[in-house]
């Protein structure tokens, strides 16, 4: 096994250029991939025995809840990359999935909330799911803010990768909320090793969409790294020659 | 240098800097005992309800005034420069960030539960849960030390880090608190409350084994600008 290719994917011009062969084929899947999922879901997926229709905003709010902690682990595992092999492209990645994630975080809480409502009765409730969402919101925020407050690129880096990584134990207490106190959140609906509790008709679909948000986060990602390469290298001949085609 | 000695050095250069600037070690005191006592005049001076959000007052009063004194904990030694000689000094940083953690715990959290039981009587909260409080306290206001020390590592090179710290620190804070002023809560109603208790061990024997390399890589990150 060559070990090259992960030296070569630390090179952000060699990615950048990557990135762009790959990005139009990720735009078309998850365009694909949502709206099959989001349509199947809304429109034609068996309305719940129990809770009739308003069990439909799990195909948004189940994926958002899943990107927003795979997002901060994301993060926390590039900024740990940057510390310890010093790679430009790592800091620039755990820098752009920070608003990525407080976005899906907000939407899952927003959903959560729209869901409870008619179901539990209430719009917020302080049960230990829904607080240490919560907090992984100001984990975020306190992430964005502290990139802001340093203007050194490569302190800020640092200093929010260090950040990131203390802040990672909130992700078990998140994922295990449910099992450890008996809240109001119900327990997780998929789990690897067991066999889901849900219906096909209603599983297929929620697959879909997860898959679809995997994609969707992938593009926007991908999108803003570029981006950030772009004002990074602004100085390099490479970016120069790139950015002649747009003059 | 052996390690025990380059501690012992850190703690009574810090203890005796902390006692020739007594206002630094006051103020927080008396802001503890301010904002509790804002409590029963915000709100009702009812003996019940008072005895009711009397461990969570407590808790949340301790919390904010251990996060008032934060702010100067790496500041005086980062802007007279000694914290970079303790940077390039041969004694591993996470050991001598130890020392400064346990003087601003001395100072800070230790003294706060001195006054605890001043505020438990005036809160009337009842005597059962006296003991949980002290406890819960004794386990807790170390781990907000050493969780608040990663922050204040991180900002003290900035110049307005004041209220960023409180914003990066409060989150991680926060399962401190549950699980601090869960066990009186718990203790008032006379439930068990040695399960929450041990939550708070389990959190400060890893905060004291992980914070210290945090805080070491913050403060090299900050001397490093």
């Amino acid at each position: 096994m060559k070990w090259t290719w992960f030296h070569r994917l630390g090179s952000p011009k060699w990615f950048f250029e990557k990135s762009g062969k790959w990005l139009p084929w990720l735009v078309w899947v998850s365009i694909g991939l949502l709206t099959t999922g989001v349509v199947w879901g809304l429109a034609f997926a068996p309305p719940d025995y129990q809770q009739g229709n308003s069990y439909r905003i799990i195909f948004i709010h189940v994926p958002s809840a899943f990107l927003a902690q795979a997002c901060y682990v994301t993060m926390a595992i590039a900024g740990a990359v940057g510390l310890i092999w010093k790679m430009k492209l790592a800091d620039m990645a755990a820098k752009c999935c920070a608003p990525i994630g407080a976005s899906f975080t907000i939407l899952a809480l927003l959903t959560g909330a729209i869901w409870g409502k008619p179901t539990w009765g209430t719009w917020w409730e302080w049960d230990a799911r829904l607080t240490s969402m919560l907090i992984l919101l100001f984990l975020y925020l306190g992430f964005i803010a502290l990139e802001n407050a340093i203007d050194n690129v490569q302190t800020a880096a640092k200093a929010c990768a260090v950040l990131a990584l203390v802040g990672l134990v909130n992700i078990p207490i998140i994922k295990y909320s449910v099992e450890w106190w008996n809240t109001l959140h119900q327990p997780a609906t998929l789990k690897l090793t067991e066999k889901p509790s849900m219906a096909p008709e209603m599983l297929v679909p929620l697959l879909i969409c997860i898959a679809g948000f995997y994609c969707f986060f992938l593009v926007v990602f991908l999108y803003r790294l570029r981006n950030e390469i772009l004002w990074r290298e602004r100085r390099t001949q490479w970016v120069r020659l790139w950015m002649k085609r747009f003059q | 240098m052996g390690l025990l000695s380059a501690f012992q050095l850190i703690v009574k250069r810090d203890l005796l800097l902390a006692f020739r600037r007594r206002a630094e070690i006051v103020n927080p005191l008396i802001f503890f005992l301010l904002v509790a006592s804002l409590f029963p005049l915000g709100i009702t001076p009812e003996r019940k309800m008072l005895a009711l959000i009397a461990p969570g007052v407590i808790w949340v009063a301790a919390l904010l005034a251990v996060m008032l004194s934060l702010d100067q904990l790496f500041k005086h030694d980062y802007d007279d420069g000694s914290l970079n000689l303790l940077v390039l000094s041969p004694v591993p940083l996470f050991w001598l960030a130890l020392a400064k953690v346990l003087v601003h715990w001395l100072v800070s959290g230790a003294l706060l539960l001195l006054f605890t039981p001043i505020l438990a009587l005036m809160l009337h909260l009842p005597d059962t849960a006296w003991w949980p409080l002290l406890a819960s306290l004794l386990l807790g206001t170390p781990l907000l030390s050493l969780i608040g020390a990663i922050g204040a590592a991180l900002t003290v090179g900035l110049k307005k880090g004041g209220v960023l710290l409180s914003l990066l620190v409060l989150p991680l804070n926060i399962p401190v608190l549950i699980f601090g002023s869960g066990a009186v809560i718990a203790a008032t109603q006379a439930l068990p409350y040695e399960g929450q208790l041990l939550w708070l061990a389990v959190l400060l024997v890893l905060g004291i084994t992980l914070a210290p390399f945090a805080i070491a890589a913050g403060l090299r990150i900050s001397v490093s600008e």
